[in-house]
């Protein structure tokens, strides 16, 4: 049986922090308020990525349907290349990375957004 | 044979200790890696990760498969790249925020179950072995090209060199070691590549697919390795030599299954539409469950630098992914004659002697793939095996803390016992089949369980432990028949041959169920748990 994995604080780190910050107390708490500020930001991520996800379910994955559905397409040629050959062997790779950039770009964003909002200063 | 493959093969060797004993000055232990790595920026992280994911399967595996089928099979390279983009979306930051070291940790971690642990052991351990098969495959191959002597038994040496290698601790996972494979992987494809688009410029550009079929380009002596039927009329027998002059037609060979005429040009030749979906669900899913990939992600410092770490990756991956195809289409002009044989896996091994002659370009350019092969299946089954082994150490032997060194070596052996005794067996299937397959256990299986874990307060043990025996459970179940059992034909055959389709879906389905039923067992600190996963490390909660 493996040991049960445990959070270790040092008491230096646990002194330092602020205890007059409401918002943080919140979270680390778990009062209904910290609670709704954590579901907010799951939220936000989960429909950032199944967004992007939906981009490239349309972009690549509705691929083999259209070179079933009009096989002109599967057969139309680029500088001499078969269109299907292009887009998947190159064109995909690219795209792919693209989506993930800007992933990155606003999952970022959202997890700045959250911590502005945890640490806003009391009015 | 090339006299410049044994050397170069001897300085890929040296280098890479060379790099290891350089890296060993800064870690000189396992754990000391992990916190020396952090100090390894997200490009260099992210080039080790794709050193120890490019395997012979994408080295020389997916020209093989284009030679072969056409542009269908360019599923597999966009597949294996786009698992990375699955992986960065739905698991990187939060599963360097769990703290998760292996996927039973993310179990225990997340649900607190030691029975969801031990069943994610043996998924571990299944999924491990069975990407093994396709490495050591590679190898035989490799041997048997290079140096004219039998499959299995290179297939044996390589998988006791690496198995030998990993149980004495002579390859560690250092970081430098992993990132400069894949600067070499990527480098061995791509010099010759430039050569022999030049060399098919000067030639003429000869079409790639000619309607009559594909034609020799040189004079070409041909060994029959099965028994069967040439052109539907002459049979021939294993071990006949047949000479064909230059320009001749390739002959259809009753045992080789491959795509002969134009149509090797246009999409939905091979397979279903059901088959080709099932495949990118496989291999979008399934990179995430790979034992061998989630270990690298701890050591990353934070939740954002695994996710830049992961879209280097992406890149990384990506860009090498753009030279396979380009072999397994000049094979189609230079190597026909493996369409004969049905070693088509050998294409980016035999394809610069054969396009640019057997002069010292040629012989160069051709052990500088020997040696790009050799860097594909050492880093990846090292990697994996040392992974699979410490499952095997620590959930299977119990060894604990107290565990000794000799208890590793055995979990070293035992863990390359059946994927030993496996690539013997399947030898004849192509190698991204059976990469396939495994990604299609590990999409059924751990795919739910840590998008699930990661993004829904609901899920309990006992519904992850359903679903996990239900979709995992059937696709291994599909595996062991497709490996093991009879030929099918029909739609059966297409259901278990490409399983991911129904089981990702079934897998899915039970375990939201399962933990729909069992409610009550949801984790009383599941709030804690995913302030942990998602909230910035900034906030220093």
């Amino acid at each position: 049986m493996a040991s049960t994995r445990t959070r270790i604080v040092l008491g230096e780190v646990a002194a330092r922090r602020a205890p007059a910050d409401r918002a943080h107390v919140d979270l680390a708490e778990q009062t209904p308020l910290g609670e709704a500020l954590v579901k907010g930001l799951v939220r936000a991520q989960l429909a950032l990525a199944l967004r992007l996800s939906l981009v490239v379910v349309t972009g690549l994955g509705a691929l083999p349907l259209l070179f079933a559905v009009a096989p002109a397409v599967g057969g139309a040629k680029v500088l001499g290349v078969n269109l299907p050959w292009l887009l998947l062997g190159v064109g995909s790779f690219p795209f792919l990375v693209g989506v993930g950039w800007a992933y990155v770009r606003w999952a970022e964003r959202n997890e700045q957004d959250f911590t502005a909002l945890i640490r806003r200063p009391e009015q | 044979m090339n006299p410049y493959v044994v050397p170069s093969l001897v300085v890929v060797v040296l280098v890479t200790i060379g790099i290891g004993a350089y890296g060993l000055r800064f870690a000189r232990t396992t754990s000391d890696f992990l916190v020396a790595s952090r100090s390894v920026s997200p490009s260099w992280n992210a080039a080790a990760i794709s050193g120890e994911y490019l395997s012979a399967a994408s080295f020389l595996g997916i020209a093989g498969l284009v030679l072969r089928y056409g542009v269908d099979v360019l599923w597999y390279p966009v597949g294996f790249a786009a698992g990375y983009l699955a992986l960065l979306l739905f698991v990187a930051a939060p599963l360097r925020r769990s703290g998760a070291f292996t996927l039973p940790d993310f179990c225990q971690v997340r649900l607190r179950s030691p029975l969801l642990r031990r069943l994610a052991t043996v998924f571990v351990v299944f999924i491990g072995c069975l990407y093994l098969v396709p490495q050591l495959q590679g190898a035989g191959l490799t041997f048997a090209t290079v140096t004219g002597g039998s499959y299995g038994w290179g297939a044996l040496a390589v998988g006791l060199v690496v198995t030998a290698n990993v149980a004495l601790g002579g390859m560690r996972a250092i970081t430098f070691v992993q990132a400069f494979q894949y600067w070499l992987k990527l480098t061995a494809l791509a010099v010759p590549v430039i050569f022999l688009v030049l060399q098919w410029q000067s030639d003429g550009r000869p079409a790639v697919a000619p309607p009559a079929g594909p034609t020799f380009a040189a004079v070409t002596t041909v060994t029959i390795q099965q028994d069967a039927v040439l052109d539907g009329t002459t049979p021939v027998e294993k071990g006949d030599e047949l000479t064909f002059a230059a320009g001749d037609r390739v002959p259809t060979v009753s045992t080789v299954d491959a795509h002969r005429g134009a149509d090797w040009l246009l999409p939905g030749r091979e397979g279903s539409l059901f088959a080709t979906y099932s495949l990118i669900l496989a291999t979008f899913l399934g990179t995430m469950g790979l034992p061998h990939v989630l270990v690298r992600f701890y050591t990353n410092p934070d939740g954002a630098s695994a996710r830049r770490t992961t879209l280097v990756v992406l890149a990384l991956v990506g860009l090498f992914y753009l030279l396979p195809t380009l072999y397994g289409v000049l094979g189609r002009i230079y190597t026909p004659q493996l369409l004969m044989t049905g070693r088509t896996d050998a294409v980016v091994l035999l394809l610069p002697e054969a396009a640019l002659g057997g002069g010292t370009l040629g012989q160069v350019l051709g052990a500088l793939v020997t040696a790009g092969a050799l860097a594909a299946f050492l880093s990846t089954s090292s990697g994996l095996l040392t992974s699979v082994a410490g499952v095997v150490f620590t959930d299977v032997l119990r060894a604990g803390r107290g565990g000794s060194v000799r208890d590793f070596r055995l979990a070293t052996m035992l863990a390359a016992l059946l994927p030993l005794a496996l690539s013997l067996y399947v030898a004849d299937m192509d190698v991204s089949r059976v990469v396939g397959l495994a990604f299609a256990v590990a999409a059924s299986s751990f795919c739910p369980l840590l998008v699930l874990g990661i993004w829904w307060r609901g899920l309990t043990d006992v519904g992850a432990a359903a679903g996990v025996l239900a979709g995992g459970g059937a696709a291994m179940a599909a595996v062991l028949v497709t490996v093991l059992g009879p030929p099918l034909s029909g739609w059966p055959a297409q259901l278990v041959g490409e399983p991911a389709a129904w089981t990702v879906p079934l897998a899915f389905l039970v375990m939201v169920i399962g933990s729909l039923v069992t409610a009550k067992r949801v984790p009383a600190d599941v709030g804690a748990l995913m302030l942990r996963l998602h909230a910035p490390e900034a906030l220093r909660l």
